[in-house]
């Protein structure tokens, strides 16, 4: 429609309602806007290369790791608990700085190069961050994933027929939301012990709530406006004009409720692996990691008494934090970029 | 304003009755048998054991038991009054439905939450025990952050743009993104093992005389404190900057400054009573917020809370508790709400409650 009124404009007889040859432009679609727009927010578009090489990581987290370090996430070695990261004194060796530590480290480790350093059994950090990552990273997409299809269709159908299922609904998501939903995780998990396939299955059915309610306001503003009654008017049914009228006003809803859910579901996966209750072990998540972590904070080393389990507590922690913050910032990008009246809200 | 109040408590009814349904058949739906659990010792036979699942109802249709739970109702078919007759319940045998009636004097609507299954004390005194020490570390948690968030919020928004402005706008996402539980590791770390200041759990420190020591308990809540504060500070930031920004274009504010006045007194005095407005809506639903940071930062620094209890009771499977817990985490969060839409209307005229 853009483009029609865009030459209308420019090739009218009368050449001075058209502006000038000079200012003419290309017609704007609104994705076009929206792409122009992110293209120039290097915040988002660095949020989106550090999920995006993440997510690689991750999937390729078994050749990575038979590449770096030789050993997979899970392979104990009792001999060699705790070593601290290899990273820093291999620099050192290599710089001729220090040529002792790296080589005792290695003669230790039986010749692995744990570059991050081994847990309490002896694994690898960096393989079990990276099959971590995997994981993590899967149920938070996926379980997102299910919190928008049902929020939408949800969220979609009570704020276009409103009435009887409204309030069927809206007594189920109030109901729902009125108890604090790690309260309900917690019971949940506690309860049916998840493995990843029904974590993800908790989370998503218990997340969806808010994207629901989002949906449903603007569906309600939707459908108040004059093309929805006109496609009535039409005689369109109800599934095509939600289909085809409501459901694309909701995208740029949809798409930074998205980015944001993905954050916190990281966040509460993070959380109930911490408290033991999410992904059981040995399965390595960032936030089961850091599980039991407490104890090893008070581990010192007897000679020098220098903490020692200090690199399993920092390594997951960061990685949590950024990939949350990147995926804050990714759905703060998007909602300035498809929505422009939001701006620096 | 009362008509508003009592239809709006009326409201609350169906979504306390769905709390209760919920988590009654959520509860009842685990694997496992509590009467296993709670007869675990060997010598005890297995009649006895049929004798306690059907004085507890446990034999029963989950619909018959959720009754039970619910009003302390229990119902029987035929005339088992000569079978409950020992217990101090009142019993009578309707012959006309062939039902026996009892009252066993309890019920989530009398406010009997029932009996723990591991300690065998009162629910409600379990979790009665542990509401102040909840209520102490989340209300000093969201002072600390309204007392630090607030301020922040405003004075980003009057230097829009600043260095300032960027630093608060950056710490309120990181805090948003960081993990409460990893944010208290590592506060736990630098203050409680490095630095060896501050406790690294506990409300207090126990000693035999008992005495209430204020130094020991402020030294006890510094930390979980801070690791909710930081949470609150991202929050009421990102929110009462966005508010401010609004207020300063508004034509008052001009006025004000025309007048003179100082800008600390334009920007604290007229700005931010306006823009503190708003705040009356989220600190309702904050409720919600402060009962879940309370579990893991409980559960973290050894809180003696109703998050942990919760959180343990979940663990070793005391369904009574859990679901006493989840009652009443979900008719504050229902008062939560409701007591910030009333507060909205005090402080605002412009809202009108019907």
């Amino acid at each position: 429609m853009s483009v029609k009124q865009a030459e209308v404009s420019t090739t009218s007889p009368r050449g001075h309602i058209g502006p000038a040859k000079h200012l003419e432009r290309e017609p704007q679609s609104y994705w076009r806007l929206a792409l122009q727009s992110l293209r120039r927010d290097k915040l988002t578009l660095t949020a989106m290369v550090f999920i995006l090489v993440l997510a690689t990581l991750a999937a390729l987290a078994p050749v990575l790791t038979d590449l770096l370090i030789g050993v997979g996430p899970n392979q104990t070695n009792p001999d060699n608990a705790l070593a601290q990261p290899y990273l820093g004194p291999y620099l050192k060796w290599h710089l001729g700085v220090d040529i002792r530590t790296a080589p005792r480290m290695l003669r230790e480790s039986g010749g692995v190069s744990h570059w991050l350093g081994t847990d309490q059994l002896g694994r690898d950090q960096l393989a079990r961050l990276l099959y971590g990552g995997r994981v993590s990273l899967t149920i938070a997409f996926v379980a997102a994933f299910i919190t928008v299809v049902l929020g939408v269709t949800i969220g979609t159908i009570t704020g276009y027929f409103g009435g009887r299922i409204d309030d069927l609904f809206m007594w189920f998501i109030n109901t729902m939301v009125s108890i604090p939903g790690i309260y309900l995780l917690i019971i949940v998990s506690a309860i049916f012990k998840p493995n990843p396939i029904t974590l993800i299955l908790f989370l998503g059915l218990l997340g969806w709530f808010d994207t629901a309610r989002l949906i449903r306001g603007n569906v309600f503003k939707v459908r108040a406006l004059d093309y929805v009654m006109a496609a009535q008017a039409l005689g369109a049914s109800a599934t095509r004009i939600m289909l085809q009228h409501v459901l694309p006003n909701s995208i740029p809803i949809i798409i930074v409720n998205m980015a944001i859910d993905i954050g916190n579901l990281i966040l509460v996966e993070s959380a109930l692996s911490f408290l033991g209750l999410g992904i059981q072990p040995p399965t390595a998540t960032w936030g089961s990691m850091l599980d039991r972590a407490q104890n090893l904070l008070f581990l010192r080393d007897p000679v020098t008494s220098a903490p020692i389990a200090l690199h399993l507590i920092i390594a997951p922690g960061i990685l949590i934090t950024l990939t949350v913050l990147a995926l804050y910032l990714i759905g703060d990008g998007l909602r300035d970029a498809l929505d422009p009246a939001m701006k620096n809200v | 304003m009362s008509r508003y109040i009592i239809r709006r408590l009326l409201q609350a009814i169906p979504t306390l009755i769905g709390v209760s349904l919920i988590s009654f058949f959520l509860v009842k739906s685990a694997p496992g048998d509590p009467v296993l659990a709670m007869t675990y010792d060997p010598k005890i036979s297995q009649a006895t054991r049929e004798t306690l699942r059907r004085q507890l109802g446990l034999d029963q249709p989950l619909p018959v038991q959720y009754v039970r739970w619910l009003t302390g109702l229990v119902m029987r078919p035929g005339d088992a009054t000569a079978e409950f007759s020992d217990e101090d319940t009142g019993c009578s045998y309707v012959s006309l439905l062939n039902y026996t009636f009892c009252n066993s004097g309890g019920g989530v609507l009398r406010a009997n939450l029932g009996t723990s299954i591991t300690t065998k004390q009162p629910v409600w005194d379990r979790i009665a025990e542990r509401i102040p020490a909840t209520l102490e570390l989340t209300t000093t948690g969201l002072i600390i952050g309204l007392l630090l968030g607030i301020p922040l919020g405003v004075l980003s928004a009057v230097r829009q743009g600043s260095l300032f402005d960027n630093l608060v706008r950056f710490f309120a996402v990181v805090g948003n993104a960081v993990p409460a539980f990893w944010l208290a590791l590592l506060l736990i770390f630098l203050f409680g093992v490095y630095l060896n200041w501050l406790p690294a759990g506990g409300r207090r420190t126990v000693s035999l005389s008992d005495e209430f020591d204020l130094v020991d308990r402020l030294r006890h809540i510094t930390l979980p404190a801070m690791v909710l504060a930081v949470g609150w500070v991202a929050v009421l930031s990102r929110f009462m900057r966005a508010e401010t920004l609004e207020v300063l274009h508004t034509d008052y504010i001009r006025t004000a400054k025309a007048k003179g006045l100082l800008p600390i007194q334009v920007w604290f005095i007229h700005a931010t009573r306006n823009a503190l407005i708003p705040l009356a809506t989220i600190l309702g639903p904050a409720i919600t917020g402060l009962l879940a940071g309370a579990v893991i930062t409980e559960t973290i620094f050894a809180w003696p809370g109703m998050g942990r209890l919760t959180f343990d009771a979940a663990i070793q499977r005391d369904y009574p508790v859990v679901l006493g817990t989840v009652m009443i985490a979900s008719v504050l969060v229902i008062l939560g709400n409701l007591f910030s839409d009333i507060l909205y209307g005090l402080i605002d005229p412009r809202v009108r409650l019907l």
